[in-house]
């Protein structure tokens, strides 16, 4: 038994390998799309594609649903009357503790968040990543020894040192503060971003540059930028879906009044007053979901590239 | 590569001055907050510190009274069970995934968009969700209910026995397209002639991945394994949106009772203490690591 299959497969295989040399017989060779295997492959990879959808189309038919529909069908079934109410709802009305104008506080608050962060976290590390890639001095591979390893501390051990900083600074519960969160802990995957692109980069390029009398900056600003543009739109995609992401620096580190959009969903969904309306909680989920959602949709195969390097963050 | 740093150096502390003026930010970043504050953190944690930090020393008063309480022992246990299922369920998921997606499939592009897009979610979106999905009224239980099995229980977020794996099923929805993507790499790592070797000695297919490919990917393995266990441990956002570490304490984690202690309990001490232990966790996962991946390298 074990013999047959493995000739149907080294058959298909033969038959993949022929298709793309196209030596031999010209022309496709028959091949049985409805092969066992085949039925078995596609099955499974079909079977696991829907349990992956099932949580994005309950999301999209609870949140179009009126409150009387969801209490009677149920969550898999298409909605009988499209409503956007929720969507309104949850984006202009919904209730957290007092304030009652929506997630799109929230939203703008993660926005106010999300564009500084992006900007001085990326600023930062690029230029720090250029430094240890071609200015390395004594102790600077030292220090990003201790960056990376810092990225696999537990945040929490870091959280009530940082929020003392913070006080000190006098900048404890506002948004400045959680910008400089962000920097801080986007620094250690970021600088191994720009410090390994900066660092495949023909050497040639900067020795050149710097026997032309260009110096640090003029390196950086009229060489290095220009060529790692590409790692640069990989960083944002990284650091835009993190910080829009990010729950606990949120929570720790900011007053309800500027709570990220995360903060303020949880609160919204797991508020236990008043009556439970699920349609407008899966419309705040979506809505805050969208963001990552579109830049991963938007960006593909650099989203993988992402987090293949996010990955060592962990 | 720094073939210019070598060549003559004239006054140590002033050669490239300016690149060490750019690097302050990093230096400041890696010695004054991972390093500094970690060892604050950990010096603090032997401190009988309550609302505000207070450097009285009372020994490892703080780590027994952790270890006394049961809410830390269920969080440990909590953490294990998530742990250990989600590390072998991410594991094999992942694999077969990027073993079926490593076919020469058609739609390989769609099926990978699919697998991986959970990831971009937030744990906040992904405890919501699944929070709905399993609610005991409207969801899979009310539903396979409404079909007529009146007597189908499935609500493993109002049950403490099994609430946890109500936590593990969307924990490994969000991440098991992560696995299935750093396995997918390894996997178009291995030469191909390998496949044909192995083909020619009519080694079966299953038994060229089991005793031949998954050897050879053993890099891949053990990095994938790192990331997910140093990730698990920090493990937070999710419980909280799912259930807010109920019924009861049913579903606590440690990096919940950290930060229950020391922002809403005001017991910094407490805090200090059981994020000293989650520091310590993450260290006996990854010095075996750090010191076989780059450790080696020097060596060899």
């Amino acid at each position: 038994m074990a013999n047959i299959s493995t000739l149907n497969t080294a058959a298909a295989g033969f038959d993949a390998v022929s298709d793309q040399v196209a030596t031999g017989p010209r022309g496709r060779k028959p091949r049985r799309t409805f092969s066992p295997r085949n039925i078995m492959l596609y099955g499974t990879l079909i079977v696991a594609a829907l349990y992956y959808l099932l949580p994005l189309y309950v999301m999209v038919v609870t949140s179009l649903k009126g409150m009387p529909e969801v209490r009677m069908g149920n969550i898999f079934s298409p909605p009988m009357e499209i409503t956007f109410e929720p969507w309104v709802k949850a984006w202009a009305e919904a209730c957290t503790g007092l304030n009652c104008d929506g997630l799109s506080r929230g939203f703008w608050n993660s926005v106010r968040i999300l564009i500084p962060s992006v900007v001085v976290s990326i600023a930062v590390a690029s230029v720090s990543g250029y430094a240890l890639a071609n200015w390395r001095f004594k102790g600077s591979e030292l220090f990003f020894s201790i960056l990376i390893i810092g990225a696999f501390i537990p945040y929490q051990v870091m959280l009530y040192p940082v929020v003392i900083a913070l006080r000190e600074i006098g900048v404890y519960g506002t948004l400045t503060g959680l910008v400089i969160v962000h920097t801080i802990f986007g620094m250690p995957i970021l600088t191994l971003l720009f410090r390994n692109y900066f660092a495949s980069l023909p050497v040639e390029l900067f020795k050149a540059a710097r026997i032309d009398g260009a110096g640090f900056w003029q390196i950086y600003f009229r060489i290095m930028l220009p060529m790692a543009l590409p790692i640069f739109v990989v960083a944002m995609i990284l650091q835009v879906t993190g910080i829009w992401n990010d729950f606990l620096f949120g929570v720790v580190f900011t007053r309800p009044d500027v709570y990220p959009m995360t903060v303020q969903l949880n609160n919204i969904v797991n508020s236990v007053q008043g009556v439970k309306e699920y349609n407008v909680n899966m419309a705040a989920t979506l809505l805050t979901g969208a963001v990552p959602l579109i830049v991963y949709f938007v960006s593909g195969r650099l989203f993988v590239r992402g987090i293949a390097a996010g990955a060592v963050k962990g | 590569m720094t073939a210019h740093a070598h060549a003559k150096r004239p006054n140590q502390l002033f050669r490239n001055l300016t690149a060490k003026i750019a690097s302050i930010p990093m230096i400041l970043i890696a010695l004054g907050i991972f390093l500094g504050g970690s060892i604050w953190t950990v010096v603090y944690s032997f401190t009988s510190s309550r609302l505000l930090p207070r450097a009285t020393f009372v020994g490892f008063d703080q780590f027994e009274r952790l270890w006394a309480s049961s809410r830390w022992i269920i969080s440990i246990q909590n953490l294990a069970i998530y742990g250990i299922l989600s590390l072998i369920f991410s594991m094999v998921i992942g694999f077969v995934l990027a073993a079926l997606m490593d076919q020469k499939i058609r739609f390989e592009n769609a099926f990978r968009t699919i697998f991986l897009y959970p990831f971009a979610l937030s744990f906040i979106v992904t405890g919501l969700v699944w929070q709905w999905i399993l609610n005991p009224e409207f969801g899979i239980q009310g539903i396979v209910r409404s079909l007529g099995w009146t007597s189908f229980t499935f609500d493993p977020l109002y049950n403490a026995d099994i609430v946890i794996y109500g936590i593990l099923i969307a924990g490994l929805w969000q991440g098991t397209g992560l696995v299935m993507c750093l396995m997918l790499a390894g996997l178009r790592g291995i030469d191909e002639d390998i496949w044909k070797a192995a083909r020619v000695d009519g080694i079966p297919m299953w038994r060229t991945y089991l005793f031949i490919v998954i050897p050879m990917m053993r890099p891949v393995f053990i990095t994938t394994l790192v990331i997910i266990a140093s990730g698990i441990v920090k493990v937070y956002d999710l419980v909280v949106a799912q259930t807010s570490g109920g019924p009861g304490t049913a579903s606590e984690v440690p990096a919940k009772y950290v930060y229950d202690y020391m922002f809403q309990a005001q017991n910094l001490g407490q805090g200090f203490a059981a994020s000293t232990m989650m520091l310590l966790t993450v260290a006996i996962i990854i010095i075996p690591w750090a010191y076989l991946e780059f450790g080696g390298k020097k060596r060899g």
